[in-house]
């Protein structure tokens, strides 16, 4: 009899786990349903190519244009920068602590990242406010620190714990084969390391580079803190910018509920949405690649 | 050279080994062998467990050398020391001396990347390298120094020849090494490690994942090798220990209990636990 109860109970767990299973898939659909319902009149309205190439974003002006390319060329600018910082420091500190520290700082500095990439975005973008955009107005002599070069800065030491972390795990799991084959050749630890070990991981840390990357465009908190806001295309990485996160998050309290801003701001939304879901099947479709091409010698 | 020799042989003679004499090893047409590694005293430690205890032992040149013994006696660990991996084992001590050419190994001049240049390795299970089969090769051969694309290009044929690959493999050069059959990636493996001219080969159950013929293909390679390198093998099968090898040494829980000709050991063993062993009464 027990054991009848058992399996009931068993049964009544597996249900319950497919039942939320099928409520995220459920919300998932119902956020696409809803950006693509809402941004929908703005490309009828607009148009979806004076949209995206459009260079004016005057949203509240009268009559109002809708060009999205300052905010797009805003999410770029910052981006590229972040990546130009999180990448190198990334792959470094994950071949650190993967190859090269011992016991005692693996142990420490691996829960350590773990810690940092779970920090809060607004402390990263206080700290972005109160020290680095002042420094580098002074330093650099601008009329604000409040630009693309402070956001990306800041938004690049975010995700570079993620890189780093991610890339770590998939140096991990390059087999020891490989590396005592490599030793066992008269190679040396840098031989090793350069030669064997990242290209054996390279899928894994592409794939870590590609979800840092997906972070900083989606970041929100430190880009409103310290891009600077200003919707003009940027001439260099010291203007101002207004990613699209961050016009989203300051203009949808404003935008009044059926406007055309409104539904241009979900307009934007899907563009990023799109953004991000086409880097995450990247990285999924690399990472799958990398289990089967491992898969084979293991 | 010829005085070399002489010193090793008395140091031999000393060890109470009187192998080189035994009358069932080629009567007649004696050789003398030259000793190529020497362990003395060696003991061997993973963290506080004493896993190799007082290994003496010489190895000669030229000769293929079998290490027999059951599962978990010390056999890895004790080739492992020849081109110092164990280095790799965090905890681990080693202690007495390995001589190789009369330098000790573990000598503070001792540099255990150009030890691993002349005692190359060839693992139990076929380690390819996740790049094409040319670049498995190429790879040793660059980061010992060689530029040269035509002499590389030279080099990899030559290797695959010798490991008797290249005929098999010919048309697939570019293509990645982890396609091929487990047999195949060990004779690459294999290719690979001569390619760079090591001294020594060291074979810790080379054909343990493979089929019977790829088996006979290695063993035939092994006997082909024993012309230019000195051989060590670790095997658990007695039949391939008779086949290939000179010498066998038998291992027991970490220490050498026997060592002889191949012929000495396998015909007329002196120590009733080597008898029991390669009868297979236990192990
Ligand atoms: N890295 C290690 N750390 C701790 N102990 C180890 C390690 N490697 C091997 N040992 C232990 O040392 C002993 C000898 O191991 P070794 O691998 O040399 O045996 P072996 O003779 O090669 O066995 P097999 O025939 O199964 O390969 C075993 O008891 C093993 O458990
Ligand atoms: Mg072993």
């Amino acid at each position: 009899m027990a054991k009848k109860g058992e399996k009931i109970k068993e049964k009544l767990i597996e249900y319950f786990l497919f039942a939320l299973s099928l409520a995220s898939l459920v919300f998932l659909a119902g956020i696409v349903v809803t950006l693509f319902r809402e941004s929908l009149p703005a490309f009828r309205d607009i148009g979806f190519f004076r949209m995206i190439a459009g260079r004016d974003w005057y949203p509240t002006y009268d009559p109002p244009d809708f060009g999205i390319l300052p905010l797009i060329a805003g999410s770029f600018l910052v981006t590229l920068i972040s990546i130009l910082i999180s990448v190198p420091l990334g792959l470094a500190g994950a071949v650190y602590i993967s190859e090269l520290a011992g016991k005692k700082e693996k142990a420490f500095l691996k829960p350590a990242l773990e810690l940092l990439s779970s920090i809060p975005s607004v402390v990263y973008g206080f700290w972005g406010m109160v020290f680095l955009a002042p420094f580098l107005q002074k330093h650099l002599e601008l009329s604000t620190g409040y630009c693309a070069l402070a956001a990306g800065i800041v938004l690049g030491i975010m995700s570079t714990p993620i890189i780093a972390s991610l890339s770590e795990d998939a140096l991990n799991y390059v087999p020891r084969a490989f590396k005592e084959a490599s030793y066992a050749l008269g190679a040396n630890r840098w031989e090793t390391v350069t030669r064997v070990i990242i290209p054996s991981a390279a899928s894994g840390i592409i794939t870590s580079v590609i979800l840092g990357t997906g972070r900083a465009i989606g970041e929100t908190m430190v880009v409103l803190m310290i891009s600077g806001g200003s919707a003009i295309l940027p001439q260099s990485f010291l203007e101002p910018v207004r990613p699209m996160t961050s016009a989203i998050a300051a203009e949808m309290g404003e935008a009044a509920f059926g406007t055309p801003h409104y539904h241009s701001l979900f307009a934007i939304a899907l563009i990023l949405f799109g953004i991000t879901f086409v880097l995450n099947l990247a990285a999924e479709m690399i990472a799958k690649k990398f289990r089967l091409k491992l898969g084979a010698s293991r | 050279m010829i005085k070399l020799d002489a010193k090793n042989r008395t140091n031999s003679a000393d060890m109470g080994y009187t192998e080189i004499k035994d009358p069932l090893n080629k009567v007649g047409n004696f050789l003398p062998e030259k000793t190529k590694i020497k362990a003395g005293n060696l003991n061997f430690y993973y963290g506080k467990t004493h896993t190799l205890k007082d290994i003496n032992l010489n190895i000669y040149e030229k000769k293929v050398t079998a290490i027999i013994g059951p599962s978990g006696c010390g056999k890895s660990t004790f080739i492992r020391l020849l081109n110092r991996m164990n280095d790799f084992v965090a905890d681990s001590r080693a202690e007495g001396e390995i001589l190789i050419d009369e330098n000790n190994i573990f000598g503070k001049t001792a540099d255990p990347v150009e030890i691993r240049k002349r005692v190359g390795m060839v693992f139990q299970k076929p380690n390819p390298f996740p790049k094409s089969i040319f670049d498995n090769i190429a790879y040793g051969l660059e980061i010992n120094g060689a530029k040269d694309r035509f002499y590389i290009e030279e080099k990899v044929v030559n290797s695959l020849k010798k490991s008797a690959l290249f005929e098999e493999i010919r048309h697939r050069l570019r293509d990645n090494a982890l396609g091929l059959s487990g047999g195949q990636q060990q004779r690459l493996c294999i290719a690979r490690c001569i390619a760079i001219e090591p001294e020594i080969i060291l074979f810790d159950e080379p054909c343990a994942s493979l089929d019977p013929i790829s088996t006979a293909k290695i063993e035939e390679l092994i006997l082909e090798l024993k012309k230019d390198y000195t051989i060590v093998i670790v095997t658990h099968n007695m039949q391939q220990a008779l086949r290939v090898s000179d010498y066998t040494a038998f291992f027991l829980m970490g220490e050498l209990i026997e060592y002889n000709t191949t012929k000495k050991i396998f015909e007329n063993p002196s120590d009733r636990r080597t008898e029991d062993y390669i009868t297979g009464r236990f192990g």
